[in-house]
Order: C-alpha cells, then sequence, then structure tokens
C-alpha cells in the first residue's frame, strides 16, 4: 500500500523497532544531522544511519542537501504511521485477549469439572 | 464482549485495561505459567507460540518464541523483577527481531472487579527523547513514587514492541 511517499508495510516494519520511534521523536523536535542524532543515542553514526534509512525508505524521514550536510527531518507521514500502527498494536492485544476469555473460561469449566 | 482500552499518560506511559470474566487467580496463571501462556499471547491469527519458558520468581527468565508457519518467527527475552500472586506482576523484556530492541518495562496488575478481574497493563519505554533504555534502578526510582511516568513502553505478543507519541508530548513540541 503506497500513499504519497509513505509505504505503509515498509513503515510498519520500520516502527517496529523502538529505537528508530525514539529516532522519530528526536526528529519531532526538529531537524537533525546524523551526527546530531547519533549524540544522545550512544550509537555509532553508522548505526544511526542505518535506522535512518529504513525510515527513509518507508516514507516516515526526509533529507535535504545543505552544503556538505545532509539534515533529516520528520516527514509529516512519519506522524500519521505512528498513529496507524498503535491502531495496529491496539488491535493484536484485543486479538490475544479474546482469545484468553476462551482459556479463561475453559480453565473455570476444568476447575468445575475436578471439583465434581 | 469487554473493550480494551489503550491510553497515554504523561510522556511515555502506555496503559491497557480489560476486564475479564474470571477471578485475578486465574488472570495471574495464565499470564505467568508457560503452557497457558502459550495458548492466547500469540498475536495475530497464524501465529503460533513453539517456545514457551516462564519462571514466575524473582529474577526468573522469560523465553517466548513466536513462528507463521512460514518460515517467519521472532522471539522475546525478559526477567521477572516482582511477583505478588495474584495481584501484580513486575517483568522487562525486550524483542529479538533479530535486532534486540531497548528493554521493555511493563506492571501487570488484576484487581477482582464485580463478577471478574479488571487487568491494569502499565508499558514504559526508553526514553523516547534521548532513545537511552532506562537503567532497571531508574526505571525503579522513577516508577516506585507515583508512576508518574517519564517513560512509555509496551508489550506486544505480534512482535511490536510499542512507543508513541503522546498527545501531551505532540502539543509541547508543537507537532
Amino acid at each position: 500500500m503506497n500513499r504519497g511517499g509513505l509505504n505503509l508495510d515498509a513503515a510498519f516494519s520500520a516502527l517496529a523497532d523502538p529505537t528508530r520511534r525514539a529516532i522519530l521523536a528526536q526528529l519531532a523536535q526538529g531537524e537533525a544531522t546524523v551526527m546530531h542524532l547519533a549524540k544522545p543515542f550512544e550509537m555509532t553514526q553508522p548505526a544511526i544511519s542505518q535506522h535512518l534509512k529504513v525510515l527513509e525508505r518507508a516514507g516516515l524521514v526526509t533529507r535535504r542537501r545543505d552544503g556538505t550536510k545532509r539534515p533529516r527531518r520528520l516527514a509529516k507521514e512519519g506522524l500519521e504511521a505512528m498513529d496507524q500502527w498503535l491502531a495496529m498494536l491496539r488491535k493484536a492485544l484485543e486479538t490475544n485477549y479474546n482469545r484468553l476469555d476462551g482459556l479463561l473460561a475453559d480453565m473455570q469449566q476444568h476447575n468445575a469439572g475436578e471439583e465434581q | 464482549m469487554s473493550k480494551m482500552t489503550l491510553r497515554t499518560e504523561g510522556d511515555t506511559l502506555v496503559i491497557v485495561t480489560r476486564h475479564f470474566a474470571a477471578p485475578p487467580e486465574a488472570l495471574y496463571r495464565a499470564h505467568t505459567n508457560p503452557a497457558l501462556i502459550q495458548k492466547w499471547m500469540l498475536g495475530p491469527e497464524g501465529w503460533t507460540m513453539p517456545v514457551s519458558i516462564s519462571e514466575p520468581k524473582p529474577g526468573g527468565k522469560i523465553r517466548y518464541e513466536w513462528a507463521n508457519g512460514k518460515g517467519q518467527g521472532f522471539y522475546l527475552t525478559g526477567e521477572y523483577l516482582e511477583l505478588e500472586p495474584y495481584s501484580r506482576i513486575v517483568h522487562v523484556e525486550r524483542m529479538h527481531l533479530p535486532d534486540q530492541t531497548p528493554d521493555n518495562h511493563i506492571e501487570t496488575t488484576f484487581e477482582a472487579n464485580g463478577t471478574g478481574t479488571l487487568m491494569t497493563m502499565r508499558m514504559t519505554l526508553p526514553n523516547a527523547e534521548t532513545g537511552r533504555p532506562c537503567s532497571q534502578a531508574a526505571w525503579k526510582r522513577a516508577w516506585k513514587p507515583a508512576t508518574g511516568g517519564w517513560k512509555r513502553c509496551s508489550k506486544t505478543p505480534c512482535g511490536a514492541p510499542t512507543a508513541v507519541l503522546s498527545r501531551a508530548w505532540r502539543e509541547r513540541h508543537k507537532i
């Protein structure tokens, strides 16, 4: 599914990693270079670049050219993707808990059976 | 059907609540017994949990492995920090996708409520503003007094640890 610059499949996969979500949160505060991003994350610049590459491919982050620098910024699709990702989490949890309802009913039945 | 709620608190906490038609003891067992966990913590349809290890004691290990039967899979490892049968579980966990994600800290409580149980899960993530996973000690300090949250995080059996930009956070940063 591709809407505008946002590749939803790639976006969800990109957001599965909390480090990348943290990078998005950092970029939400404003444009930043790889060097600037690497500092608070206590990660090497190549490691940050790798995460940024995933985020860029997913359409969540864009870069521009400023002399020799390549500052990154949060694409407006970035926030939208976060919201959708949250919706996906909600759905996964709801699926689990609905399944748990069934298991709890089975456990209760089993207990009742043992008491007889 | 009981409705689940999922909300954020402060900058970083994700709180999930859900009512179940069973006593707290049953909920506690379903969250700590590996054979029971294997039956429900599966995420989307089509996934199974071939490996389920849970040692419900302080310091006890957690390891869940998921597979979708099409060659895809991932796993989670963790440790229990505190257990109060049958009312409270505190544990830490991380996903391996296969890259290891920072630690997620999760407190799950079970309260008798009417004919059943109200489950509340509070999830904290590494500090999203710095990306630094918080140390266990720091997390305990932050957590203990008020659970007044400066972290957020979550647990998603489908393989997606959560962090969200909370409304409060977005408003503060005007995005």
